[in-house]
């Protein structure tokens, strides 16, 4: 039987101090500082005056910033989606590999974080710009191709036209595809790693079709590895700002671009604050709705 | 990774990002033991705040050599970084190089201390024409240790002849989709209200509203605004034409010799970084020593060789090739030079309201 954690008062206080205390002074509060800047009022150029005014939040619901956090929940969302249609089948090919090609899997997914996000920005930009490496090999096929054309006497191709792959929506959104995919692939696999695979036997046994088998007994299954995965995808996708910076166009910026930019050269910080903790509420919300779901989801068993 | 190594990186682009992702860099000159202190009973130690790439590669040795003095250098990539670090109280930095806006601003703001001429007599080798500017009059608080100034950068072989107008940056679809704007809103504004033949400062509300008007319609030809990697983005082909400032591309230049650097007829916005001591400063008297060491004419030499930045040092250009002299990129024509200014620092409320201004030019 476990013990009641009321009767080692002691031992638990001295296992949870430590975390609590580096908690408080550098998490709480510092946020806490941030959060009553969000009411105060620039004087001067070095000074906040915290005068509980909410004019930094009337702002921040001004149409424009709005649209942008429009904006930003979409691209997020989306990147979201993609994520996890393109993660649950990795997921699942992992759990089904052989024991031994599974470590080695689980370590490619987690490979990319060994290198730095900047580097791994730097090096998609490599590879989707004018003259980058997709260009370059589309280029040469189509070469190819006209020579074989020429060679027919059919026509010729016209000049190879470069696709436009950098600096727009979509180089913002795969690049937030290729950064969280592993955020969504780990808690899916450790979602479905514990599936009771005697389940889909049965299923399959009994007449299900695999795509059936998947949709009527894996997915519901691993719905809180689906939850916590959209979630832990969700959340840093939103608040990213150096992949729309380096990869986006000139309309592509998130609203954590917006914060960084009123925390430095527009030297705004009360409302570079209310921005972000504005963001900081819609996570707690995208939370709570995490949590009420997978409890609603635990109470009728 | 070519774009991420050499000297291509400036030190106004790649720590930027750099320290966007949070990585800090510090260097430490070796120790000698055994050198006599610089004099003042400070002990021979001096914390210098600097850009990145932006010393001689042997500078801090020789200063070492000179003085005795241990120099630890710590890198910062934007103004607003050193701002953001000072606001809070000094840790502890005796040197620091703050650009011409932000003297203003940190004079304003009381973070850095008058200087001492007396104990600085290699200020006679600054050009004079450096010596009252707008933004730190009689030159009480900074000391000039470059210049810059923006322009555009282009591919020779993309652009019919020389694009010497802001026109085909801010209102033309001459080069859609092959252009890159910055992304510093008060460059941005400022420049656009030079290219309507205003001054860069005091422009007028009404003004900014049609600057406003004007870049919205601008924007479909525009590929992006950078963040300070401009000269990449040409470098690769990505873009032909980009507003940059004019050490960066003649970093690139030296690369390819079909990259061009033009400072449009209008006029243009003129940088300066300063050697600034910071109220709190620890070691003041090492501080101007080390200040009076960067302006000796030989010392700026080998941080003009390496950095390849205008330098406001008339004794140590003349000590430079000509290669680097007559380099009209980096020293561009005194015609057009005449017609740049200084961003004057115009108060906390306007650097925000610029920054609006470019928010929705961006969300439009």
């Amino acid at each position: 039987m476990e013990q009641h954690w009321k009767s080692a008062k002691g031992l638990f206080g001295a296992v949870l101090g430590p975390p609590l205390f580096w908690l408080v002074l550098f998490f709480m509060i510092p946020m806490g500082i941030v959060w009553l800047y969000s009411f105060g009022e620039n004087r001067g150029l070095t000074e906040i005056a915290l005068t509980g005014t909410f004019s930094n939040y009337l702002r921040a619901f001004d149409p424009l910033y709005l649209k942008i956090f429009v904006k930003s929940v979409g691209i997020a969302g989306l990147t979201t989606l993609i994520c996890l249609i393109i993660g649950f089948p990795v997921a699942l090919a992992i759990t089904f590999a052989p024991p031994k090609a599974k470590t080695w899997l689980l370590l490619a997914v987690m490979l990319p974080f060994w290198t730095n996000l900047l580097i791994r920005t730097y090096a998609l930009i490599a590879v989707l710009r004018t003259e980058g490496y997709v260009n370059q090999s589309l280029e040469w096929l189509w070469n190819g191709l006209g020579a074989v054309v020429g060679v027919l006497g059919v026509g010729s191709l016209g000049p190879f036209q470069p696709l436009e792959l950098l600096h727009n929506n979509f180089a913002v959104v795969l690049g937030l595809v290729y950064v969280h995919l592993p955020f969504m692939v780990l808690p899916l696999y450790s979602a479905l790693d514990r599936l009771d695979t005697s389940l889909l036997e049965a299923s399959l046994d009994l007449g299900a079709g695999h795509l059936r088998t998947l949709l009527t007994i894996v997915a519901p299954l691993a719905l809180p590895g689906i939850a916590s995965g959209v979630v832990i995808t969700f959340i840093p996708a939103l608040g990213s700002y150096l992949t729309p910076d380096l990869l986006g166009g000139p309309d592509s910026q998130m609203i954590a671009n917006i914060i960084e930019r009123q925390f430095k050269r527009a030297n705004d910080w009360p409302f570079g604050a209310a921005l972000a903790f504005l963001l900081m509420y819609m996570t707690f919300i995208a939370i709570a709705l995490q949590a009420m779901l997978s409890r609603r989801r635990r109470e009728p068993s | 990774m070519s774009m991420l190594s050499g000297r291509g990186a400036s030190r106004r682009s790649l720590l930027t990002v750099l320290g966007a992702a949070a990585v800090g860099v510090s260097f430490t000159a070796c120790s000698q033991p055994g050198a006599a202190p610089a004099g003042g009973g400070e002990e021979p130690k001096l914390n210098f705040y600097n850009w990145d790439t932006y010393i001689g590669d042997t500078t801090l040795a020789d200063f070492k050599k000179a003085s005795g003095v241990d120099v630890n250098m710590s890198l910062f990539a934007t103004n607003d970084e050193l701002f953001a670090k000072l606001k809070a109280g000094n840790p502890g930095f005796d040197v620091i190089v703050p650009s011409n806006e932000f003297v203003t601003r940190m004079t304003e703001a009381k973070l850095i201390q008058p200087l001492d001429a007396s104990k600085i007599p290699n200020l006679k080798n600054i050009d004079p024409s450096f010596m009252n500017p707008d933004y730190d009059p009689g030159r009480k608080m900074s000391v000039p240790y470059t210049w810059l100034v923006l322009g555009i950068g282009y591919r020779k072989s993309k652009v019919k002849g020389v694009p010497d107008s802001w026109k085909w940056l801010f209102d033309s679809d001459a080069y859609k989709g092959k252009i890159a704007l910055v992304s510093e809103s008060a460059d941005l504004v400022r420049l656009a209200a030079k290219y309507k033949g205003h001054s860069v400062n005091n422009i007028p509300p009404e003004m900014v509203a049609e600057i406003e008007k004007m870049l919205i319609r601008q924007k479909p030809f525009v590929k992006a605004f950078h963040e300070d990697n401009g000269q990449d983005m040409l470098l690769s082909g990505e873009v032909d034409l980009v507003l940059e400032y004019n050490g960066d591309i003649a970093q690139i230049m030296s690369e390819d010799p079909d990259i061009g650097f033009v400072v449009p007829k209008e006029g243009s916005l003129i940088n300066s970084d300063n050697l600034c001591i910071p109220v709190g400063a620890p070691r003041p008297n090492n501080a101007h020593a080390f200040i009076n060491y960067l302006l000796d004419a030989e010392a700026g030499k080998k941080i003009s060789e390496t950095i390849l930045y205008p330098t406001p040092n008339a004794a140590a250009k003349a000590l430079m090739p000509d290669s680097y002299r007559n380099n009209a990129a980096i020293f561009p024509p005194a015609d057009v030079m005449a017609k740049c200014e200084y961003g004057a620092f115009e108060g906390a409320a306007k650097a925000s309201f610029y920054e609006e201004v470019v928010t929705r030019v961006r969300a439009a």
